[in-house]
């Protein structure tokens, strides 16, 4: 049983014991705040062999250290608070050991000052080769001291470590008596200060002092542990300051009606903001009057903005404009060490850190290349602002004890690169280690530097797959919330049950329906598709022409207008793909059965008819409701081998070689015309099983025939369709458009070609643009077309839906597939527009009235919008579960690696440059898809020019080919996996 | 917390339901407390203290007013002050009980008795859950048998908080009701504890009180009963009997400090009146 006790606190004490102080609160009210201490004699000296105090095996040395040459009697160092502060890497140096009196006072005051710093200092107190010994000086009743009145906290501490210093030598001297005979050995223990005041007044009162320059000049290593000291002189260190007010960090906003009236006269601009993932201090707005994004530079002019707010700035005039940098700037390792706690001397002492970090971030770069308009935000219209999936900086916790209910104020660090730290107030920091957490931000005051949020909800642990899971589909704000019961009333009745009723006059499913039953029908998808929602056929007329027929599920037959099934199927717009996981846009009934064209069974269908000429020149084309009976589901590869294999000529194959040549010359048609063959990298994750969906391994996709014939087809029937409901309905047609880019998005890449690679890209039109890719070609490199290809498609704008009577006719055409119009019509499963075409198509042929909803331009309007925004989000969601299981696959490939060769386990992949930076190389992994970036720790000759940069004696420009070292690894604070990457030739990076 | 099994009441004893964390509510809003360490690696707590270490107790049993007993007791920088009145005749008919005493607790917190300058009426939640939670700590207690028909009056004054509260309430309402004279089973000696990370530890603060999970009890040293369990926070089960076993011997030796004051007390009484005996002798 322990010993309780009661600590008797005898009055007379109350002054040095008792501490009532007012504090004003960052509300502003004034809070009485009441403490007490209990002195005591038993506060150990932590020294070996002493008398009085209790010692362990933690103790420091008797004697000290003799081997610094100025203290030959052995010597103990007490440093100040600002030897940690200022010179913490030389603290950490495994060189640097000599016994340390760390005072408790000195420990609080580093913990007030930056808890980053504190968390370091507290590791190497608990570190073996370390001998540091914390002594509580506080608590023991000689060392113990009141603060005077008009004293500042930093001479009240300074005061106090003096007094420390002074009662160690003298409690050395009192515990080790001097034996007769012998010269006096006594260590002393000298005060280690960079404030030359603390000195002086130390000196005087004759007590050992040294500055760490001095010490470590007299030490062994000194030459090397000099390299580490940070620049004397440079770091001022200011004293803490009591609490003052509050100061602006960012300027207000104007008025809303300024704004308003600002960017009707012109003057001002509005837009929507982009955060650059590379560069968290600078950030673009583009707004119509400019041809290129408005450029903000620095935290001030971008004024409180996250990624996708809408914005207005204000342009800064034509001799202020600046170019964009060419410099990676990481938010984690620059504000490494801020703090959490919303001090009030954030605009101060340690807030003048970061700026000044960052104002020299800011001006140091040469900015070489073109400028561009610049200027400031000055108004928000509408914050963009949801949930975030965060992590918990774990430095940024002042307690990470599990049982500890204290609040706390900590950072949540975004998954996106794009959003700043949150800083969040939590009772639960501790148990919220290493997991992901949704985060939302509340507001961002001027004085605050970082946005203030707080937590919703846990996710679950970080890289467990239903964390990951969850938060990506959070992260792109794809609804995935199992249906409700309104909406699977909506569902036929019969349910598995559910058939085509035998054909009869009066059956309502028959009624104007044409039986295709006995055509010789299928359907060609990827591996392991279940929602079937296209087929095909195609048969020689007798006249000499080919009919061929694209079969599409009747989803409009199930999914009504006005119902709860078709409000929520409007709202999430599409079906969502992950790697390992599908969020439906119908009921699986619906999606994977009833309307899914499964081979053998009967199923409603839309079909579009054509009657070709062998050359492929369209006849005729009609579109009717149908019932068909698919005769076989084949996957690419199953179509491509029976259509290869001579041996076969049943019906089902020679139809499938009849598409083939159809879609061949359609292709030629539509290359010939002016499409674009574009590429985008697109892997697929191998899977281990069904159950554990270990990702093995990943590859490139591969395209045959087969795909190329489906796409022709698809093509075909939505060019058909977009033409018959854009005539029918000239103002409400569910049409879907890709504008043509701007030639100033190609003029980096044009640029880049020519010098790097002597090659021109000509872009005044699809066709040109198709054609000069064609010659992009480098006989080494059969990859660098492909390469090419993606960097254009990123120039180019997105495809998007719209109303027909919206926009002016001339903007009708797609781009990319060189088509004057176009729309969607075969995938109604998984896409939304493609119902409401499927609608429009319905009435178009007579054979149901067009729901009034589809009459009105602003209800079509709005519908496309969410739809537009969805199918951007999704697939954005499947890009990054797709980069989320590269990554596992290429850990699990670094530890396969690693069992057997016993090496390190990494993985080498040969990748391509496609940007260079002051200090990196962004590069592309063309076999697993992924992009990634080489970080140099200090700048390299860098032409930006040329874009080139050399590293030693070598030059790495863009487009070259290079071998990357590509490592997952845990990030300490926040734990999530990240892929980091590093140059392994032409030179190895990994040292800098 | 990891576990599935946590406790938030126990049987052990007669439960009340209390806020204490309550008390604690504004410090947490400023920020304060997270900067202090709870229990560092010196082992030393926030204010000096070790583990089982208690604050210094004062106890003032003098006379106030013209209460029948009163005390006043600091547990530290908590301090509070209790008057008792009776046995009496009550003063309305309807809560008059026909075979006993009833009990009446009246708890008043000073305004400036917090960080924050905060009026409470005494229709306040919290008062009225405080005083209900000292009226059934007591009602076994006192021998409200031997009074039937009367009424004690037990007025609570919170002059100053740090801390344990209640546990201070329930002290000082014993020694008031000892210096009042009235008949009671036991001593009642209430005492603080919590748990940070796996430390236990006795007699929080309001630093402490408002980071750690915590609980009071009451416990009567002759029997070692316990008459009095409040836990508001949550605390793993396992580490309760720890605790709690704990604050039971820490009431022992709260119970020792005041079985003295209490003497020596009566022992000054004692000597007033033999001066006052036998000086009245001499003077005639």
């Amino acid at each position: 049983m322990p010993e309780i006790t009661i600590l008797k606190r005898p009055r007379t004490e109350a002054v040095v014991t008792q501490r009532k102080f007012f504090k004003k609160t960052a509300r502003g009210k004034v809070i009485k705040v009441l403490r007490e201490r209990y002195l005591r004699d038993d506060v150990s000296c932590g020294i070996e062999g002493c008398r009085e105090c209790e010692t362990s095996n933690l103790s420091l040395p008797a004697s000290g250290d003799k081997q610094h040459s100025a203290y030959p009697n052995g010597h103990f160092i007490l440093p100040d608070t600002n030897v940690f502060l200022s010179q913490m890497d030389l603290v950490e140096s495994t060189l640097f050991n000599p016994p340390i009196i760390l005072l408790q006072t000195v420990l609080e005051e580093v913990r007030h000052r930056s808890l980053p710093l504190y968390n370091r200092l507290k590791a190497l107190t608990k570190m073996d080769e370390k001998k540091i010994w914390v002594f509580y000086n506080e608590y023991r009743s000689e060392t113990a001291i009141v603060r005077e009145e008009g004293e500042t906290p930093n001479d009240r501490n300074d005061r106090g470590i003096r007094k420390a210093t002074a009662w160690y030598n003298s409690h050395l001297q009192l515990t080790r008596p001097p034996i007769r005979g012998q010269p006096s050995q006594l260590p002393t223990v000298v005060l280690m200060t960079e404030d030359a005041a603390n000195r002086r007044k130390a000196e005087k009162s004759s007590i050992g002092a040294t500055s760490v320059r001095q010490y470590v000049e007299g030490m062994k290593d000194a030459s090397q542990l000099l390299d580490l000291l940070a620049a004397e002189g440079t770091n001022d260190i200011e004293p803490t300051k009591a609490v003052a007010g509050r100061q602006a960090l960012y300027p207000e906003y104007l008025p809303t009606a300024v704004l308003a009236a600002g960017v009707k006269a012109g003057e001002l601009h509005q837009g929507h903001f982009n955060a650059n993932q590379y560069n968290y201090l600078e950030g673009s707005v583009s707004v119509p009057a400019y041809k290129k994004p408005v450029l903000l530079i620095g935290r001030e002019n971008m004024n409180r903005v996250v990624d996708g707010d809408i914005v207005v700035v204000e342009v800064f005039p034509e001799s202020e404009w600046k170019a964009p940098a060419d410099e990676v700037v990481d938010q984690d390792s620059t504000l490494k060490n801020d703090d959490a706690e919303e001090s009030a001397d954030e605009a101060d002492a340690e807030g003048n850190e970061v700026l000044v970090k960052e104002s020299k971030l800011l001006s140091s770069e040469k900015r070489s290349s073109e400028r561009q308009p610049t200027g400031r935000v000055v108004g928000i219209i509408k914050r963009n602002w949801r949930a975030y999936v965060c992590h918990i900086d774990s430095t940024s916790l002042t307690s990470s004890n599990a049982t500890s209910l204290s609040q706390q104020t900590v950072f949540a660090t975004p998954v996106s690169r794009l959003l700043p730290r949150i800083r969040i107030r939590t009772r639960q920091a501790p148990s919220l280690i290493g997991q992901k957490i949704l985060v939302t931000i509340d507001r961002w005051d001027v004085t605050s530097r970082y946005p203030e949020g707080h937590f919703v909800r846990a996710l679950g642990k970080v890289e467990s797959k239903e964390a990951e899971q969850e938060s990506l589909l959070l992260e792109f704000d794809v609804p995935y919330r199992p249906f409700g019961k309104a909406i699977l009333d909506c569902l036929p009745k019969e349910g598995e049950q559910w058939v085509v009723p035998p054909k009869s006059a009066t059956s309502p499913e028959w009624r104007d329906r044409e039986d295709l039953r006995e055509m010789i029908i299928c359907s060609i998808d990827p591996p392991g598709c279940q929602d079937i929602d296209d087929a095909l056929h195609a048969r020689p007329l007798p006249n000499g022409n080919i009919e061929a027929g694209v079969h599409i599920a009747d989803v409009s037959h199930f999914v009504h207008s006005d119902t709860p099934m078709d409000s929520e199927a409007a709202s999430r717009g599409t079906t969502v793909y992950l790697v390992d996981k599908r969020i439906d846009m119908l009921p699986s009934l619906l999606g994977t059965n009833l309307c899914s064209l499964r081979p053998f069974v009967e199923r409603l269908a839309f079909s579009a008819i054509w009657e070709m000429t062998p050359d492929a020149e369209i006849v005729n084309v009609r579109f009717t409701k149908s019932v068909i009976a698919s005769k076989a589901a084949f996957t690419y590869e199953e179509a491509q081998i029976r259509k290869d294999d001579p041996h076969r000529q049943d019906e089902l194959t020679t139809s499938i070689r009849l598409l083939n040549t159809l879609a061949q010359k359609l292709k030629a048609k539509r290359m010939a015309a002016g499409a674009l063959n574009l590429a985008s990298p697109e892997v697929k994750i191998h899977l281990d099983s069904a159950e554990s969906s270990d990702p093995i391994d990943v590859e490139q996709k591969e395209m045959r025939e087969t795909n190329s014939l489906v796409e022709e087809f698809m093509l075909l029937a939505n060019i058909s369709v977009a033409r018959k409901i854009e005539e029918t309905f000239p103002q409400t047609a569910v049409l879907r458009r890709h504008l043509p880019p701007p030639k100033t998005n190609f003029e980096k890449l044009q640029d880049i070609l020519m010098k790097r690679k002597g090659m021109k890209l000509d872009v005044s039109s699809s066709g040109a643009l198709a054609a000069s890719l064609d010659q992009c070609v480098d006989p080494q490199e059969p990859a660098f077309n492909t390469l090419v290809r993606i960097m254009a498609t990123r120039c180019m704008l997105s495809a998007e839906y719209f109303c027909s009577g919206s926009v002016g006719k001339d903007t009708f055409g797609h781009y990319g597939l060189a088509s004057p119009i176009y729309t969607h019509f075969t995938s109604p499963i998984r896409r939304y527009a493609d119902v409401l075409a499927h609608r429009q198509l319905s009435a178009a042929i007579g054979y149901t009235p067009l729901h009034p909803s589809l009459h009105s331009k602003p209800h079509v309007e709005r519908v496309l919008d969410v739809v537009n925004r969805r199918h951007r989000m999704a697939q954005m969601a499947g890009r990054a579960s797709v980069e989320f299981y590269v990554g596992l696959a290429l850990k699990g490939r670094g530890e396969r690696e690693k069992q057997v060769s016993g090496s390190a386990g990494t993985v080498t992949e040969e990748a391509f440059v496609i940007r260079t930076f002051r200090n990196g190389v962004g590069v592309f992994v063309s076999k697993l898809g992924i992009e990634g970036l080489v970080m140099f720790k200090r700048d390299m000759q860098f032409d930006a020019e040329n874009y080139t940069i050399t590293v030693g004696e070598t030059t790495i420009a863009v487009f070259d080919k290079v071998t990357v070292r590509i490592e997952v690894e845990k990030d300490k604070n926040t734990q999530r996996g990240r892929v980091k990457m590093s140059l392994v030739h032409p030179i190895d990076s990994s040292g800098m | 917390m990891t576990s599935s099994t946590i406790i938030t009441n126990n049987s052990h004893a007669r439960i009340v339901e209390f806020v204490s964390t309550l008390f604690a509510q504004h410090l947490a809003y400023t920020g304060m407390a997270s900067r202090v360490e709870i229990l560092n690696e010196g082992g030393f707590r926030s204010d000096g203290r070790r583990q089982f270490e208690l604050r210094s107790i004062n106890i003032d049993l003098s006379q106030q007013g013209h209460a029948d007993g009163s005390a006043s007791i600091s547990h530290g920088l908590t301090h509070v002050l209790v008057s008792v009145f009776g046995p009496r005749e009550a003063k309305n008919r309807s809560q008059t009980i026909h075979d006993r005493a009833n009990l009446n607790v009246e708890l008043s917190i000073a305004a400036f008795s917090t960080g924050d300058r905060r009026k409470r009426s005494r229709g306040d939640k919290r008062v009225m859950e405080v005083a209900g939670a000292i009226k059934s700590t007591f009602e076994p207690v006192i021998q409200t048998s031997l009074y039937p028909r009367s009424q004690i009056d037990i007025f609570v004054q919170v002059i100053q908080q740090d801390g344990g509260v209640l546990q201070a309430c329930i002290n000082a309402t014993t020694l008031a009701l000892i210096s009042a004279g009235i008949p009671m089973v036991d001593f009642v000696c209430a005492i603080s504890g919590g748990v940070h990370s796996t430390n236990p530890f006795l007699d929080l603060t309001l630093i402490e009180e408002s980071d750690v999970p915590n609980l009071t009890i009451a416990v009567m040293p002759k029997t070692q009963k316990v008459s009095l369990v409040t836990m508001e926070t949550r605390l793993h089960v396992d580490r309760y009997e720890e605790i709690f076993r704990l604050a039971i011997d820490a009431g022992l030796i709260i119970h020792e400090e005041m079985k003295a004051a209490v003497l020596a007390r009566s022992k000054t009484l004692m000597t007033c009146i033999d001066l006052g005996t036998h000086g009245g002798e001499e003077m005639e």
